[in-house]
């Protein structure tokens, strides 16, 4: 049994400590985000942030994780009330199918955690582990700079309200 | 241009009820409609109506007000369901988000068939559109015996039909019993285009906000209460036998529930996802199998397929004697096999219960693949019952039937539990059936003018589809003990075709003639992928243009424009020429290249047009895509930004398939495996622009758009490739390697 933080909250967990975090994710603690592409982290659909950085969940085992904060995508807001990197995907409708999404979202929030204004070549170096087949990469970047900038506006609003 | 919509039979509830029954009245009409105009019916407009002709296969209205809108078409990621929500909001005038759409399943919606060939728009968008039309005219003809106005008094809005006097009547209050199960009339009223407010508008997809916050979102996501988890083992290549497994120490496993061997089958069920995989590898690592050397050399496969026996037959010919050539020149142009590659591999989950299968699978085809598993399971098909559930993007036949066919054959051994079964990235990447890999030759001439005088156009091909139907077409029904025989291979008709694709050339040449050499043999697992035929044959037509526009001395682009009649092809290649920037005897920067393409998808479906800019790095040889420009026309358009997102993913899928991709193998086993040996576009060759123009064809039909850029956009490139280089590449992939070569470097 070990503890594991994801989102915030503590979770007992009951799995070989040579387990992925990807199946710990999906299969224990039930979250969908964090997708199974390849297992050998060449795609990136499985990209969560462990403490702040974006790692494959898929070759991280569980063992590695004791005392970090593990975050998903399901951590940074909801449909009713979506993080700025979850309502700039929307708004720049940057899915097809949707399945790499995760990776992309996950991966570009860590980088704007680090570097709220980031240039465009920076974003591209930034997503080139990650994989889209169906072609949405234009989206995708459209849909990063709509993050920092809406980010930056929110940083904005909450510094005038302080 | 509204002609055959607008002369419609006006649907009456009075006459309707009067004719003692629903389906003698409305076949009557038909008739009667028929002799009134002398037509043939039933009108091309009316979709799948004709094979599903009950509107409330389509629409359903409950008493509280509430639409459920059906399709039997899946949602693959390209955004239908948006479309077709749009769609039914605006023949029935209710709110876009008040409607309900429940998509492909076996127990619910039409058959349809496959989601396939860009035909949900035309198919079950034009179904929607009019069963829509026809039950809101049912409403109102209903209000108006009620009130006693006269319908024509009467008009809806926000899901109420309103009278002159301010009265109104919700649709649940007016609809009542079978109201809604009449057989669609073969005329509608539909709306004018230029009154409309939902459909052409860029309406956000519904299914986004789900994908983007972590919702349940695919069927990789489903759990059902007591739900194991399942991994098959594949065999190492095709036709490997299963000699000896001992199962017994992978049985003791953690968490293992039952390991499946029937025949070359091999499964394992585990209580959990890591569970099974770990029981799988052990599996894998338990089991021998005896290989056989069957593969062609994957070097020789353009010769190897030519060599095979083919059925020949000529799909086109014109002749004017006429006309005589000056200048002849002849090229061959080859494609290899290609990989979906869908970037979450396949899965499904299978419920047995009290005799019914239940299976939510990513396929494209619910009814087809149904068939094939309960012909695999030996059960009556009504014992199995399909319901889809959306998985990664497809992109043609992958292995989402086979993940399907397996997690039945696993649940069958677990009566009662439900089994969530998914592929490994080598399973998808090994196992999936190809796009096929083709051969084409053209030789043309041309006259004193410049002009084309004569063409030649051959193409040897396999088919490029083995999607289920029967159970033989399925790796589980395959492997298993009592197989079933993977069924003879057929060519698909023509208009649409499948190696022939796009071989008929749509430009006009006195004399012409196209050749299809149907290849039965298949050594490589093919089937659909993304255009079928069309990818090649539009990438060998287009790239030849640009070598005989060359000999002739002629503007690519002028010199597709001198060879075609067809009007809305004209206006897509002036737009896309015009947005580019694209200038008779223009000059691209140096180490860059300009190249134009053009198609009809099938002839019959979109047309697309793309200008690209690539740029080449003389040291290593490299293309990158810099820039591209397209037009498309598919009609009517529904969703503008849907159709943008189609487009822009044809250009940059295609670009990948053209610059990078081809399945490996040696002479035993594919060996393409990974995205390590099967490597696509990654974010480095993004292209700095890609603009989409469209040109909107209100009220004409829905033209099916989500294959339309993939032969364009390959020659396209190919084209501006020729154009930098110097040099003219006929091989896809068109690889950094082969330029450098071709360049010299």
């Amino acid at each position: 049994m070990m503890t594991l933080k994801v989102n915030g909250h503590d979770h007992q967990i009951d799995a070989d400590p040579d387990t992925p975090l990807l199946y710990v994710l999906r299969d224990d603690i039930k979250l969908n985000a964090a997708k199974f592409g390849c297992g050998l982290g060449q795609c990136g659909a499985c990209t969560v942030i462990v403490d702040g950085k974006a790692v494959f969940s898929c070759v991280t085992p569980l063992l590695l994780l004791e005392g970090k904060q593990v975050t998903t995508l399901e951590g940074l807001g909801t449909v009713d009330a979506p993080a700025p990197i979850q309502r700039a995907f929307i708004e720049e409708q940057a899915a097809q199918c949707g399945y790499c999404i995760n990776g992309m979202m996950m991966r570009a929030q860590a980088l704007l955690q680090r570097n709220s204004k980031p240039t465009d070549e920076q974003i591209r170096a930034e997503l080139e582990p990650h994989l889209c087949r169906c072609g949405t990469h234009m989206r995708i970047l459209r849909a990063v700079h709509r993050a920092a900038k809406l980010m930056d506006t929110a940083e904005l609003s909450t510094g005038s309200a302080q | 241009m509204n002609g055959p919509r607008n002369g419609a039979v006006i649907l009456d509830r009075r006459q309707v009820l009067a004719g003692g029954g629903a389906l003698i009245v409305s076949f009557s009409f038909a008739d009667a409609f028929a002799q009134d105009q002398g037509a043939v019916h039933p009108p091309r407009w009316i979709g799948s109506l004709k094979d599903t002709p009950f509107l409330d296969s389509w629409v359903r209205i409950d008493a509280d007000g509430s639409i459920t809108v059906f399709t039997g078409k899946a949602e693959l990621g390209q955004g239908f369901k948006t479309a077709f929500q749009q769609i039914a909001a605006e023949e029935l005038d209710v709110p876009f988000k008040s409607l309900t759409v429940v998509t492909a399943d076996t127990g619910r919606t039409a058959n349809e068939g496959y989601t396939a060939g860009s035909h949900s728009m035309q198919d079950s968008g034009t179904a929607i559109q009019n069963a829509a039309a026809q039950a809101r005219e049912l409403l109102i003809a209903e209000a108006a015996r009620r009130l006693d106005v006269p319908a024509e008094n009467l008009r809806t809005e926000n899901g109420t039909v309103i009278a002159p006097n301010g009265q109104r009547l919700g649709y649940g209050d007016l609809v009542a019993g079978g109201m809604l199960h009449v057989q669609a009339q073969p005329q509608s009223r539909l709306k004018d285009p230029a009154t409309y407010t939902v459909v052409g508008q860029p309406v956000p997809r519904v299914d986004i906000p789900a994908k983007v916050t972590g919702g349940a979102a695919y069927v990789q996501d489903m759990r059902l209460p007591g739900m194991v988890h399942a991994r098959v083992v594949r065999p190492p290549s095709y036709g490997a036998q299963l000699t000896d497994c001992d199962t017994a120490s992978i049985e003791d496993m953690p968490g293992v529930v039952k390991v499946i061997r029937s025949g070359n089958f091999l499964a394992v069920a585990a209580k959990k996802e890591f569970q099974a995989i770990k029981a799988m590898r052990a599996l894998s690592a338990a089991a021998k199998w005896k290989e056989t050397a069957g593969l062609p050399k994957q070097e020789d496969i353009s010769r190897v397929l030519t060599g095979l026996p083919s059925q020949d037959s000529t799909i086109f010919q014109r002749s004017n004697p006429a006309v005589v050539g000056q200048k002849t020149i002849e090229a061959t142009y080859t494609r290899p096999y290609q990989s979906h590659g869908s970037i979450g591999p396949s899965c499904a989950v299978a419920h047995s219960t009290d005799d019914i299968m239940t299976v939510w699978t990513h396929t494209q085809g619910v009814y087809p693949d149904r068939q094939g598993i309960a012909e695999m399971l030996r059960v009556p098909a009504a014992k199995v019952r399909l319901i889809h559930a959306e998985g990664s993007g497809c992109y043609g036949h992958n292995g989402a039937d086979d993940a399907a066919a397996d997690a039945a054959l696993i649940a069958r051994e677990l009566p009662g539990v439900p089994v969530r079964l998914q592929w490994m990235r080598e399973q998808e990447h090994g196992w999936e059936p190809y796009g096929p890999a083709m051969v084409t030759k053209l030789k043309a001439s041309l006259d004193s003018s410049g002009a084309i005088s004569d063409w030649n156009f051959e193409v040897w091909s396999n088919t490029h589809s083995m999607r289920p139907g029967g159970a033989g077409t399925l790796l589980a029904a395959q492997h298993m003990a009592q197989p079933f025989a993977v069924p003879a291979p057929k060519p698909l008709p023509l208009p649409e075709g499948g190696g022939d694709r796009n071989a008929i050339p749509i430009y006009t040449f006195p004399n012409a003639h196209v050749v299809h050499h149907f290849i039965p043999a298949m050594p490589v697992r093919i089937s659909a992928m993304r255009a079928l035929g069309a990818y090649h044959n539009v990438f060998s037509i287009e790239s030849f243009m640009d070598e005989l526009a060359m000999a002739a001395g002629a503007d690519p682009v002028e010199f597709r424009l001198r060879h075609l009649e067809d009007p809305r092809g004209r206006d897509v290649i002036e737009k896309a020429a015009e947005a580019f920037g694209w200038q008779k005897g223009q000059k691209a920067p140096q180490g860059r290249g300009f190249g134009f393409a053009f198609a009809r998808y099938k002839n019959l479906a979109a047309y697309c047009a793309i200008a690209t800019e690539v740029e080449i790095n003389h040291e290593t040889g490299r293309p990158r895509l810099v820039r591209a420009v397209a037009a498309v026309d598919s009609g009517q358009v529904v969703n503008p930004d849907g159709l943008i997102n189609q487009v822009e993913g044809a250009i940059m899928q295609s670009m990948s398939w053209t610059l990078y991709e081809a399945v490996t193998f040696n002479d035993t086993r594919i060996t393409s495996i990974d995205w390590q040996t099967y490597p696509i576009l990654r974010f480095d060759a993004v292209p700095e622009s890609i603009d989409v123009h469209i040109i909107n064809r209100p009220g004409q039909p829905f033209l099916g758009s989500g294959e339309t850029g993939q032969g364009p956009a390959a020659a396209s490139i190919a084209n501006a490739i020729a154009n930098a280089a110097g040099k003219r590449l006929r091989d896809l992939p068109l690889t950094r390697k082969r330029i450098k070569d071709a360049i010299g470097v």
